[in-house]
C-alpha cells in the first residue's frame, strides 16, 4: 500500500515539473482548447467503451461459467476471438468491413463498440477469477439454505467478488483509456488525432506531443486514484465481523 | 455469399499478405529483444543507487505505462528529426515498441528480484563476490526463470500492438491490408485474414507459452 502511494507521489511529482515546463511553452495557450475539445471526445469514449466492456464482460463471463454447451461456447468463441488479435484488427474490421453486411454505424459508435468489446473480453477473465475466489462454502451454505443458483449469484456470490475485482479493473479501465487513440485511425478527432492535425498545421511537434502526453497522463492518474477511492468504500466493513 | 466474401480475392493476396507478415513477426521480435534489455536496465535502476535514480526510473516507468503507445510512436517519429536523429519508420517503431514494453517487463524483472531472499545477497558479501558478479552468477539465474511465463504474456501483447506501426507507414501486415483494400475497394477479405493470423499467431504462442511454464515448474520441482 505504501509503496504504492510512493509511486503515485512520484508519478504527481514529474507530472507537475512536466506541466510547469510546458506551460512555459508559448505555444501552450493556443493549442490548448483545441487539444481539451479532442480531450472530451477521448473522455466519452472511454466512459462509453467502459460501460461496454462491463456489460460485456459480465455476460460472457457467467455464460462461460454457467451456461448451457452452446451458450458457454459462443462466450468462449468471444473471449478468445478479442483477446487473440489486435485492437487496431478489431476497430478496422468493424469499421471497414461491417458496412459490406448493410450495418452502416458511426465512427464514434463503433469505437466505443470495439473498444468495449476488446477490453470487456479480458473483464470477463477477471470477472471469472473473482468469481472462483469466492469459498465453495459459500455456494453449498446458499443451497443449504434452499436459495437457487441465480440468486446465490446475484446476491451472495457477486458481491464478495466485487471488491477482488476493482483493482484489475482500474488497470483494464487505464488500458481502454489507452487504446482509445487508436480511434485517431478511423477519423474520430479525439486527443490524438487533434495532435496529428495541429502537428501538420503547425509543426511544433515537441510542444503538442508533450501536452498530449501529459493529458493522458493526467487522465489515468485520475482512473488511478478515483479506482483507489472506490475500493476503500467498497472494502469498507467487509472484513468487520468476519470470522477467520 | 459470394457477394461478402471473394475466395478467389482471397487467394491472390494471400501471398502479399504472407510477406508482409514476416515484417510483423521481424518487428515483434525486435521490439522484444529491446524490452527485455530495457526491461532489465529500469529494474535494476529501481533497485540500486541513489534515491533519485531510482524514484527518476520509477517516475519514467509509470509515465511511458501510463500513455498510449501510439502517441509514443509518433512522439518519436515527429521528435527525433528535430534533434538531427532520422531513424527510418521501422526503427522508431521497434524502438517505441521496446520501450513501451520494456516498462512493462520491468515490473516483471522486480517481481522476480524481490523474491529473492536477502539471505543470497548477504552470502555474497560473506564471500567476497563483488556486486557485478553477484547480479550475473547469483540473483539473476534465479530470479529469471519464475518469471519467464508473464514475460511470455508481453510477448504475446507486444505482437498484437505492432499493427500500430502502421500509422507510421511501416509496410507491415495492417498497413499491406489497408493499401490492398483501398486499391480495390474490398476490405473484407484483406482485414479478415489479418484478424484470421493474430488469432492463429496468438492461441499458439499463448499455448507455447504454456508449455515454457509447465517445463520450468517440473524443472524447479525435480530439483528441489
Amino acid at each position: 500500500m505504501n509503496h504504492a502511494y510512493s509511486k503515485l507521489v512520484v508519478a504527481i511529482i514529474i507530472s507537475f515539473i512536466a506541466g510547469l515546463s510546458v506551460a512555459s511553452f508559448a505555444g501552450f495557450r493556443e493549442f490548448l482548447p483545441e487539444l481539451l475539445r479532442g480531450a472530451l471526445v477521448t473522455v466519452q469514449i472511454t466512459l462509453g467503451g467502459a460501460v461496454v466492456a462491463i456489460v460485456a464482460a459480465l455476460i460472457a463471463a457467467i455464460s462461460k461459467m454457467y451456461g448451457p454447451g452452446p451458450v458457454r461456447w459462443l462466450a468462449i468463441t468471444y473471449i478468445e476471438t478479442f483477446r487473440g488479435t489486435s485492437a487496431l484488427v478489431q476497430l478496422f474490421w468493424l469499421f471497414f468491413v461491417l458496412p459490406n453486411f448493410g450495418i452502416l454505424l458511426e465512427p464514434l459508435t463503433v469505437g466505443i463498440v470495439a473498444l468495449g468489446l476488446n477490453i470487456g473480453a479480458y473483464g470477463a477473465e477477471v470477472i471469472r477469477g473473482a468469481i472462483n475466489s469466492v469459498s465453495r462454502g459459500q455456494w453449498e451454505a446458499a443451497r443449504a439454505l434452499n436459495i437457487t443458483q441465480m440468486q446465490a449469484l446475484r446476491r451472495i456470490i457477486l458481491p464478495q467478488a466485487f471488491v477482488a475485482m476493482i483493482p484489475p479493473w482500474g488497470n483494464l479501465f487505464i488500458e481502454l483509456l489507452k487504446a482509445t487513440a487508436l480511434v485517431s485511425l478511423i477519423t474520430l478527432s479525439d486527443l490524438a488525432f487533434k495532435a496529428q492535425q495541429m502537428n501538420q498545421n503547425t509543426l511544433r511537434t515537441m510542444e503538442i506531443f508533450s501536452i498530449v502526453l501529459i493529458m493522458y497522463l493526467a487522465l489515468s492518474m485520475i482512473i488511478t486514484i478515483s479506482m483507489r477511492a472506490f475500493e476503500r468504500h467498497a472494502s469498507r466493513g467487509l472484513h468487520r465481523g468476519r470470522v477467520s | 455469399m459470394s457477394d461478402v466474401w471473394d475466395w478467389e480475392y482471397a487467394l491472390e493476396i494471400l501471398p502479399i499478405l504472407g510477406e508482409a507478415s514476416l515484417i510483423t513477426v521481424k518487428a515483434t521480435i525486435l521490439g522484444f529483444i529491446l524490452a527485455l534489455i530495457i526491461g532489465l536496465v529500469f529494474a535494476i535502476a529501481r533497485m540500486v543507487g541513489p534515491k533519485w535514480t531510482r524514484w527518476g526510473t520509477g517516475g519514467i516507468v509509470e509515465f511511458i505505462r501510463s500513455t498510449p503507445l501510439l502517441i509514443q510512436i509518433f512522439f518519436l517519429y515527429y521528435v527525433m528529426p528535430e534533434f538531427g536523429v532520422t531513424l527510418n519508420a521501422m526503427l522508431i517503431g521497434v524502438v517505441a515498441l521496446g520501450l513501451h514494453y520494456g516498462s512493462y517487463c520491468s515490473e516483471v524483472y522486480r517481481a522476480g528480484l524481490d523474491n529473492i531472499p536477502k539471505g543470497q545477497w548477504e552470502a555474497s558479501i560473506a564471500l567476497n563476490l563483488s556486486p557485478v558478479t553477484t547480479f550475473k552468477d547469483v540473483i539473476i539465474p534465479q530470479a529469471i526463470p519464475p518469471v519467464v511465463p508473464a514475460l511470455g504474456n508481453y510477448l504475446v501483447a507486444l505482437f498484437k500492438e505492432t499493427p500500430l506501426l502502421s500509422a507510421i507507414a511501416v509496410l507491415e501486415l495492417m498497413q499491406t491490408a489497408k493499401i490492398l483494400g483501398s486499391e480495390s475497394f474490398q476490405y473484407t477479405e484483406p482485414i479478415t485474414l489479418v484478424g484470421l493470423f493474430f488469432l492463429v499467431f496468438s492461441l499458439i504462442s499463448a499455448e507455447l507459452v504454456r508449455r515454457v511454464e509447465k517445463f520450468l515448474k517440473t524443472r524447479r520441482g525435480g530439483r528441489a
